[in-house]
């Protein structure tokens, strides 16, 4: 990676996963692990019905949790004026969304998967499923990632864009989900091999379609 | 200072369904300054925007050669990082630059966090990133707004200067700038 790069991917981290006084990764984290305790109250103390729900409600959790730092991604840089700047140094909208999506990942990502450890225990799953939500989380994540870029450059200076991102990604997301939370039911590495592939064809979609869609906002 | 030129061929600009300007072209060799004049909406940042290349001309070309710097309305600086973290995340990108902080009145406020700055700081800042860029071309958008008139007559200095030191400076204000070997090129309305 080359020194700009290098240096974008350090200011990126140190909005996105320190944040300051936005919240950085503790806001996803804090939802994620708030929906997991929240569950048992809802749905009562049934422990088997838990151990049998719980890995697709944390999986549910993982995605909303996501989407909720959106509006930080592309939006506030482009009212900067930083995106021109780039663009008048050379710097290729699709090399920074290709960096801002692997800080995206590294402030929710990791963080979610540590976080699944306390609230596995708190839906009661065991630690066969834990195993393969974490894998999931791993290869799930990094789709989630380029889906939540792409949107947030999409809806970027649109009025509303954070609440219709959000409404964007839901459905977007709906592959990554279905093999992601499937992959509990088998308990199978099929169900993983094909997360993989959906957060691939994700990720490599990504830096074009949101560097298009940054360069096409322009207008 | 590497060698530079910019010229525009018969650029029109539209936006929505409003042509701005047409048959617009200029040429300007290294050491050259052209400001744009007109009044409110004629299309000066539009113009500016598309010498560097940030948007399509409706029609006509723009032929750029060199590094170009621009400064507009948005700073570009992190406005939740102090002033002297965020000029150095620049830095970083173009290289370290000779300290300008004490002629740009920035000296005393390199710990102060961007969004405590005020319009003028904001601009004085936004100059140091563009010193900092260290390119040829500069195209300037309203530089003068925000700024006291010492400021002003920094930023005519600091033109005239890099118009000297072989640079090329077009720069969009109605209000009157003076550096030598200025010329000017009017926005007219164009009447369909």
């Amino acid at each position: 990676m080359s020194a700009p790069l290098l240096t974008l991917l350090k200011r990126d981290l140190r909005q996105l996963l320190l944040g300051g006084r936005r919240g950085g990764a503790t806001l996803p984290v804090l939802f994620f692990v708030a929906v997991a305790m929240l569950y048992p109250f809802a749905v009562g103390p049934d422990a088997p019905l838990l151990a049998r729900t719980g890995g697709g409600v944390l999986w549910v959790a993982a995605l909303l949790a996501a989407i909720l730092p959106l509006d930080r991604l592309i939006e506030p840089d482009l009212e900067l004026g930083l995106f021109d700047q780039w663009a008048l140094r050379g710097i290729s909208e699709e090399a920074i969304v290709a960096v801002r999506v692997l800080a995206h990942w590294l402030s929710f990502g990791p963080p979610l998967m540590l976080a699944a450890l306390p609230a596995s225990a708190l839906v009661g799953i065991d630690g066969a499923k834990l195993r393969v939500v974490e894998l999931g989380l791993l290869v799930g994540t990094p789709g989630l990632a380029a889906l939540g870029v792409t949107v947030a450059a999409l809806t970027a200076g649109l009025r509303g864009g954070a609440a219709l991102g959000g409404l964007l990604v839901i459905p977007l997301a709906i592959p990554l989900l279905v093999f992601g939370a499937g992959s509990l039911a088998t308990g199978g590495e099929s169900g993983l091999a094909l997360t993989g592939a959906v957060s691939l064809v994700l990720l490599a979609i990504a830096p074009f379609a949101a560097g298009a869609a940054i360069r096409a906002g322009r207008r | 200072m590497q060698e530079c030129t910019l010229a525009a061929n018969d650029l029109a600009c539209r936006r929505g369904d409003r042509l701005l300007f047409r048959g617009l072209s200029f040429a300007l060799a290294p050491g050259g300054a052209l400001q744009l004049t007109g009044s409110n909406g004629i299309g000066k940042s539009s113009l500016i925007r598309i010498l560097a290349g940030l948007m399509p001309a409706f029609a006509g070309t723009v032929q750029r050669e060199g590094a170009t710097g621009l400064l507009d309305e948005k700073p570009a600086l992190d406005p939740h990082q102090p002033l002297g973290k965020a000029l150095g995340f620049w830095q970083q990108i173009d290289g370290p630059e000779d300290n300008q902080m004490a002629r740009l009145g920035l000296a005393n406020l390199l710990d102060v966090p961007v969004r405590y700055l005020s319009t003028g700081q904001k601009k004085r800042a936004a100059l140091a990133r563009l010193l900092g860029q260290r390119a040829p071309i500069w195209l300037l958008d309203e530089p003068l707004n925000g700024l006291d008139t010492k400021g002003v007559s920094l930023v005519e200095e600091l033109a005239a200067e890099h118009c000297r030191g072989g640079g090329i400076c077009v720069i969009a204000s109605h209000q009157p700038f003076a550096i030598p070997g200025l010329t000017r090129l009017e926005l007219r309305e164009f009447a369909a």
